[in-house]
């Protein structure tokens, strides 16, 4: 088991360094100069090579790339080139806000699933089950950024029950705050939901036409009482697969709808700077976005090793 | 003359733009009068904040006349900076000219000419080298030490010192010295005689700094103006809190919210639930539905920005000839791509001057819609089937225009593909920097800017002949007179050469409650000036 870990470990690091290289070299590639947009469409050649300089664009790429790095691995990746304010704090800031509005979509779509995913297997052969099932088919179809804007455009638009958009310190204003939450969360958590209870519903169908749940059942449980004791925890497998990897996209699927709901976080921040070709920015906010998904990719393949006894044993 | 106003008061209607808009169409038709969400209060109750919603309690607690009111307006583009010595872009000086900074002398929205600011009266020698300012007496920065010659002159030497780095310092390159004579009489010499010197002198290279001021301008501003620099929320609002000091009227908002939208949705809708009180740029004129009808003040004026179709006139390009280029203007019926892609909104100029310039002529006759005429020139010049690329900005009338353009021009044979380049940075590089274009739509929305953008063989719009580049020249020089004069010969030139076809006029499209008064109508100043705003 620990050797596997470790195994798991490595390649968490080795993908770490290679996105690294990506994330840099994109950014070199990447049309438009940083410094003529800071300086504006009329600017000579003479200022928009001194400015380079300034921001240090003008070093080997290697020692930029190098530089980078030992900013982020000493968690001070630098100050952006121009507001001059320092990508740390902000990003931590802005990361704040964004991991907020995921976990609460999560926890949501997680919360809606589970009991809908289970109920439409065990109601798989009849109506209400099949409704349910064509719904979830229905909802994995439909964006998040268009759900969105369907919602503001009634509950905040029409009806008046919430803002339609912004964000509050939940500490300075805990009412305005959850108001403000409340349409963003429901928007990414709708099609994660129904995602997640179409595999929770397969992941049971596949439990209950197990061997071991017949001969449950034969010893006189009940079907709910058999599933409950024997059936879950086998579910649970692919299940918690799918939320690794659903939680990924949801931190990816939140850049849009900051947008769509003006909220401050990391998304917000990552257009903001792609636009001004605040390089070092778009870089760090990246690679913090790339971590974060291969960090829960690991602790995904981790948690097998806890839910299912049987990979705990042999070595692969 | 310019500002057409319109208010509408009836019940709040409800949006339209969005796509699924149209899904729900049938649910409601009458969300009604009812209060903001929050439960605060409503239009016109003229309580002390209408920001019921939390996050907008700061009123101000220094009032020293006008109210303790708190006004939320909503804009697009977020500052990067505060300093817009070394940062270009409109959204600094929209924010902080005449409002945190003032200048010796302004602009007159109404009438487009120049009237005393901080300077009360000027005089030019008989040379026109020498300018003489009088300076009002008494003004203080915000940090509390006074306003002198010796500030004014630093603030314009500094213009041509390395300190200043965006292009635009450029325009004070006339400047020979600025020195402060005694306490309240600046005097400037100039290196020639020159018209744009004063004009100049309004936007942001004439803004006024404090000597001692200037260390930490990205994160700072010290100035004269009727607000002051409060707070910045990265990534959603600034605050400007009025001046305790300020040595003219004091304004009526003791705080003012400028809150940003990304979105353009996303600034209606805050706009539609009662989140702020003005909307400073409506982004696309389809969008005004959502207002008309509603409780709200719709208000158009003018601006500086000519939307120009560039032509790509470089040796080896298809449009270096110039009866394809007339072709080009002939084939656009510009009425009907004004309606179709602006909704009818703006003006129609036909050469690079908006009416608000002293030297303004219709030249919309020059090149009338002719589609049979193009052609015509087309078949002339044997260049049927032409592949032009028509390299866009993404931005909402490029895009929207763009493919009028690529149809009317289609319509009389040439093949147009249409490009579309994120905006600014890649569109800056390809069309602006290497020129790897044919044509491109652009608004130039600089005051003034005829020479700049067709004085230069160089400068992306490749036209920039002796002959215009003469004009300018005399124009600068020469009297007032000899201005406009010039000025209009440039602006003919301009057109009849082809050098370029000029879209439309973008209007000022502004929303409001109902009883928000003092809105700058036109916009043809960099600053978005809210010293005047109040609430009735």
């Amino acid at each position: 088991m620990v050797l596997r870990l470790l195994h798991r470990a490595m390649v968490f690091v080795l993908s770490v360094l290679a996105a690294s290289v990506l994330v840099f070299a994109f950014m070199r590639v990447l049309p438009g100069d940083p410094a003529r947009v800071a300086l504006g469409i009329n600017a000579s050649d003479a200022s928009v090579a001194a400015l380079r300089e300034q921001f240090g664009l003008d070093r080997p790429v290697v020692v930029q790339y190098l530089d980078w790095m030992r900013g982020m691995l000493t968690l001070d990746p630098g100050i952006e080139f121009i507001s001059k304010a320092a990508i740390g704090p902000q990003i931590a800031d802005r990361l704040q806000v964004t991991l907020i509005l995921v976990t609460t979509s999560m926890i949501l779509a997680v919360l809606v699933a589970v009991p809908v995913g289970i109920w439409m297997a065990v109601r798989h052969r009849h109506v209400d089950g099949v409704v349910m099932s064509a719904a979830s088919q229905v909802g994995v179809a439909i964006p998040a950024f268009l759900a969105g804007i369907v919602l503001i455009s009634v509950f905040a638009v029409r009806l008046r029950w919430v803002p339609s958009g912004g964000w509050a310190v939940p500490a300075q204003d805990p009412v305005g705050f959850l108001q403000r939450l409340v349409l963003p969360s429901i928007a990414l958590a709708g099609v994660q939901a129904a995602v997640l209870a179409r595999y929770v519903r397969s992941a049971v169908l596949d439990v209950l036409r197990e061997d071991y749940l017949r001969t449950a059942r034969a010893k006189g449980l009940r079907p709910v009482q058999a599933l409950w004791r024997h059936g879950l925890r086998n579910a649970a497998v692919p299940v918690v697969t799918v939320l690794g990897l659903q939680l990924a996209t949801l931190l990816v699927g939140a850049v849009v709808i900051e947008r769509v709901f003006v909220i401050p976080g990391l998304g917000s921040l990552l257009l903001d700077s792609v636009a001004q070709r605040e390089i070092l920015t778009v870089q760090t906010v990246v690679m913090v976005l790339v971590v974060a998904t291969l960090l829960i990719t690991f602790l995904v393949d981790a948690l097998y090793l806890l839910i299912d006894p049987r990979l705990r044993t042999g070595s692969r | 003359m310019m500002g057409r106003m319109r208010t509408s008061t009836t019940t709040r209607s409800l949006v339209a733009a969005v796509a699924a808009t149209a899904l729900l169409a049938g649910c409601n038709a009458g969300a009604g009068t009812s209060g903001s969400p929050d439960g605060g209060s409503e239009d016109g109750s003229g309580s002390a904040d209408e920001g019921g919603d939390g996050d907008a309690g700061q009123t101000g607690g220094t009032a020293s006349g006008g109210s303790d009111e708190t006004v939320r307006v909503g804009l697009v583009a977020e500052p990067a900076s505060l300093d817009f010595t070394t940062t270009d872009g409109a959204a600094i000086p929209q924010l902080l000219l005449d409002n945190v900074y003032e200048t010796l002398v302004t602009v007159d929205v109404e009438t487009g000419e120049i009237v005393p600011a901080l300077a009360t009266d000027w005089e030019v020698s008989e040379d026109r080298l020498t300018y003489t300012f009088t300076l009002e007496e008494g003004v203080t920065f915000s940090d509390g030490s006074e306003f002198t010659a010796e500030d004014a002159a630093f603030s314009l030497e500094r213009v041509s010192s390395d300190a200043w780095t965006i292009s635009l310092k450029s325009q004070l390159d006339v400047v020979e010295s600025a020195e402060a004579v005694d306490d309240t009489t600046l005097e400037v010499t100039l290196s020639r005689p020159s018209n744009s010197f004063l004009y100049a002198l309004t936007t942001r290279v004439g803004a006024m700094f404090d000597t001692e001021g200037v260390d930490n301008l990205a994160e700072e501003a010290v100035g004269t103006g009727p607000y002051t620099f409060g707070t910045w929320d990265r990534g959603s609002q600034i605050t400007l809190e009025r001046n305790p000091d300020y040595h003219g009227e004091a304004p009526y908002f003791a705080t003012v919210e400028m809150r940003y939208f990304q979105d353009a949705n996303a600034l209606n809708n805050a706009m539609l639930t009662d989140a702020i009180d003005v909307v400073s740029t409506v982004q696309a004129p389809e969008s005004l539905a959502e207002f008309e009808g509603g409780d709200f003040q719709i208000v158009e004026g003018t601006t500086n920005g000519e939307v120009v179709l560039s032509m790509n006139q470089q040796e080896g390009n298809p449009l270096a000839d110039p009866a394809l280029r007339e072709a080009v203007r002939h084939a656009i019926d510009h009425q009907a791509l004004l309606d179709t892609c602006w909704a009818g909104r703006g003006e129609l100029i036909g050469s690079m001057v908006p009416p608000t310039d002293p030297w303004y002529e219709d030249r919309t006759g020059d090149f009338p819609f002719d589609a049979a005429r193009a052609e015509e020139l087309i078949a002339e010049a044997g260049a049927e089937g032409t592949e032009l690329r028509l390299r866009i900005p993404t931005l909402p009338y490029a895009v929207s225009c763009g493919t009028v353009v690529e149809s009317m021009l289609e319509d009389v044979g040439l093949e147009v593909t249409i490009d579309e380049l994120e905006f600014p940075a890649a569109w800056l590089e390809t069309v602006f920097t290497t020129k790897d274009f044919d044509m491109s739509i652009v608004a130039h929305v600089e005051p003034r800017d005829m020479a700049n953008v067709f004085g230069s063989p160089d400068y992306y719009t490749t036209y920039g002949t002796e002959q215009v580049q003469t004009l300018f020249e005399e124009a600068d020089t020469g009297t007032e007179e000899e201005q406009v004069t010039k000025l209009q010969e440039a602006a003919a030139l301009i057109s009849e050469d082809a050098a370029a076809d000029f879209l439309f006029l973008l209007p000022n499209l502004m929303v409001a409650d109902p009883d928000i008064t003092g809105l700058p109508t036109n916009a043809i100043k960099e600053s978005f000036d809210l010293g005047d705003l109040a609430r009735e």
